[in-house]
């Protein structure tokens, strides 16, 4: 077994970009701690680390191939998870959280990711998404309202991309009419919509002011119950089969003036700002995939499968890809605990986050694609789990920013860097 | 203090997916670079220890208690994280002084027992790295106490006095009944013991660890054996395939068994 205490490769985490800027949350002042290797987890971290795997393998894994057959979640599932904990991960005690900190719900999503990507996604996206959405920028009354709910028995969706933003998420359509009373009214159709079909609460982003352009785009708080809201199709996917993915239609949904998120106009900051963390938690779930498709291949070719007289792992021409994949992985992981360290430290990460995204969705690709052939047979049939990791891989690449996008955001930023 | 107050000794072991190699010398199981956890018959005391609070008995403390090196902590803290409330850690040199013998530990654990005037007292039926299966028996021994063995049953009266204890014995199931004060063994089957939530990790960071050593409860941890010799079993021989039953009889001859 695999754990974050193996050698690593430093020199990759070292980015290139670095501005003094802080951010707004909190920082840990780091200044006087002596410099540890990057994977290194605090006592807590480690002990979540080694509980959240125990609960992978023993209660997700025997789960995992069913639901990715049926589409669908197992409520059971999702029920654990919330008595887990898994669902506040960074929500304070207060509010019925666990109050732990950023690199610890990386930590979980990795570690659920090892196992079944599509349980961990739905806790990436409510954790790195919703929650910290209203940490971030939710008013007492909202965090009162919402949190407790969202730490113990709600799942949330965020809403932003649309049949025709994808890429370009600032050019969405939906429109939020302001009305006398100051309430609120929503219409348009959302789609790509992780975890809808589960939610009990949906962050909908919609446009207030369509002549401002993106400076529009406000953030609303909208429960599943409200009228208006449908459900308009969900998809049928190539992988994360088990985590839903929908089309919501928003039909003049009237919502209170306290549905607001933050203030009018800057809820392309908010959505600019939750997806540059957002990133690292995709990143920990490749990273993730990656481990467990290379692990779940590794201990086949070590231990059961024959060939010419000897175990196929004995060939040096598998151990070298198997020495390959592995070494890519540690790459991979360093850069996102890196950025997750970074970005817990208040430093400028966001050249971080999407290099760590480009990269650990390419090694996932990469090892869970050759991780099926060192398998052969057993890796291509339904039976075991090598072929599912590699079609979970692929999703990697494209949301929450494709590959391409963070190439362009890599680029911009170095440009920036090594301009005169 | 009144109602059970609950003594739970946990041990750090080698952990139970992991394939024990002996070492180079042939002197001990390698340890080093190896993943550890919490022994899991211990696991199920503390989970017991937890059910007997959660089905409102008269539980005042649950306290957990290990006696080994630095990283024994980090099984405390996994007991504290499921549900006990406090833990002692007693700091030995397992690297220096060689683990531990089941009777030293049981000397230590009467001590404690008396120190905190505990009443009960739950632990695995054995650890999972030497196997010994005594300490609980020498436990009981040293104490004067009823002893319930292998439990896989254990309730306890509302008025915390009695305590029923069912075990699997070879061909069927033997029930107890004991006064406390008492010690109970864990069996496989008493319980499916819990994963530490996310909460309760963060709430154990702030429950107490007392650091002890061994010679503050003035126990002498001289090893009364010496290890001889540790080598791995002989490789299992592999069995043959017959054709039909024939076949099977044949063998089954040729080998004297027929």
């Amino acid at each position: 077994m695999a754990s974050s205490s193996r050698p690593f490769m430093r020199a990759l985490a070292r980015s290139t970009v670095r501005t003094p800027k802080l951010s707004a949350c909190e920082p840990l002042d780091i200044t006087d701690i002596p410099p540890t290797p990057i994977t290194h987890l605090s006592e807590t971290e480690a002990l979540m680390k080694d509980q959240v795997s125990k609960f992978a393998s023993e209660v997700i894994l025997p789960k995992s191939r069913e639901m990715d057959e049926a589409e669908k979640m197992d409520p059971e599932i999702i029920e654990q998870c919330f008595e887990q904990g898994l669902m506040g991960i960074e929500i304070p005690e207060e509010y019925g959280g666990a109050g732990m900190n950023f690199t610890a719900a990386i930590v979980a999503i990795e570690e659920l990711a090892r196992v079944d990507p599509s349980v961990s996604v739905m806790t990436d996206v409510h954790n790195t998404l919703v929650n910290t959405a209203i940490l971030k920028y939710g008013s007492e009354k909202t965090k009162k309202d919402w949190l407790p709910q969202l730490a113990t028995n709600t799942i949330g969706s965020f809403c932003l991309s649309e049949p025709i933003s994808g890429s370009d998420a600032f050019a969405l359509k939906t429109r939020a009419t302001k009305q006398p009373d100051g309430s609120y009214l929503l219409s348009g159709s959302k789609m790509w919509i992780t975890n809808s079909l589960e939610a009990g609460f949906f962050l909908v982003f919609a446009n207030l002011d369509p002549s401002a352009g993106y400076k529009g785009i406000s953030a609303f708080l909208l429960p599943r119950d409200t009228p208006g809201f449908a459900i308009a199709k969900k998809e049928k996917k190539l992988g994360i089969k088990a985590s839903s993915t929908c089309v919501i239609t928003l039909d003049d949904v009237h919502l209170p003036a306290s549905a607001l998120l933050g203030r009018e106009g800057e809820g392309y900051k908010y959505a600019i700002g939750l997806l540059n963390e957002g990133r690292i938690g995709i990143a920990a779930q490749m990273t993730g995939l990656a481990l467990g498709a290379w692990e779940n291949a590794a201990r086949y070719v070590w231990n059961d499968r024959r060939q010419f007289g000897k175990l196929v792992g004995e060939f040096q021409g598998m151990q070298h890809q198997l020495a390959q994949a592995y070494t890519e992985i540690q790459a991979a992981r360093g850069l996102v605990y890196n950025a997750a360290r970074k970005k817990e430290a208040g430093e400028e990460f966001v050249a971080d986050a999407a290099m760590a995204k480009l990269f650990s969705s390419q090694v996932a690709g990469r090892v869970s694609g050759s991780a099926i052939e060192w398998m052969g047979g057993m890796g291509f049939v339904r039976e075991g789990l090598a072929e599912k990791y590699w079609r979970d891989s692929k999703i990697g690449a494209i949301y929450e920013g494709t590959s391409n996008i963070q190439l362009t955001t890599i680029a911009k930023l170095l440009q920036k860097e090594y301009t005169g | 203090m009144s109602g059970l107050r609950i003594l739970v000794p946990v041990k750090r072991v080698i952990d139970y997916a992991v394939k024990p190699r002996v070492n180079k010398s042939q002197t001990a199981i390698e340890t080093t670079g190896v993943k550890h956890s919490l022994n899991p018959f211990d696991e199920l005391s503390i989970e017991e220890a937890i059910r007997l609070r959660e089905r409102a008995l008269p539980v005042s403390d649950i306290l957990a208690l290990s006696a080994g090196p630095a990283k024994s902590a980090d099984v405390l803290r996994t007991a504290m994280a499921m549900g006990a409330d406090r833990s002692i850690h007693v700091q030995v040199d397992t690297e220096k002084e060689g683990d531990l013998e089941p009777l030293t530990v049981a000397k230590l654990l009467a001590k404690v027992v008396a120190e905190e005037d505990r009443n009960v007292v739950i632990l695995g039926k054995q650890s999972i790295d030497d196997d010994a299966h005594q300490t609980g028996q020498m436990l009981a021994g040293l104490l004067g106490w009823s002893q319930a063995t292998q439990a896989s049953k254990v309730e306890v009266e509302k008025e915390g006095s009695t305590v029923t204890v069912k075990r699997e014995v070879d061909g069927g199931t033997e029930t107890l009944r004991a006064k406390l004060p008492i010690v109970i063994t864990t069996d496989l089957r008493l319980n499916e013991p819990r994963y530490a939530s996310l909460p309760n990790i963060m709430k154990a960071k702030k429950k107490p660890m007392i650091k002890k050593t061994m010679e503050d409860y003035g126990i002498d941890i001289k090893r009364r054996f010496k290890t001889v010799k540790v080598v791995e079993p002989a490789p299992r021989q592999g069995g043959g395939k017959v054709e039909d039953v024939d076949g099977m009889i044949g063998k089954l001859k040729e080998l004297g068994a027929l």
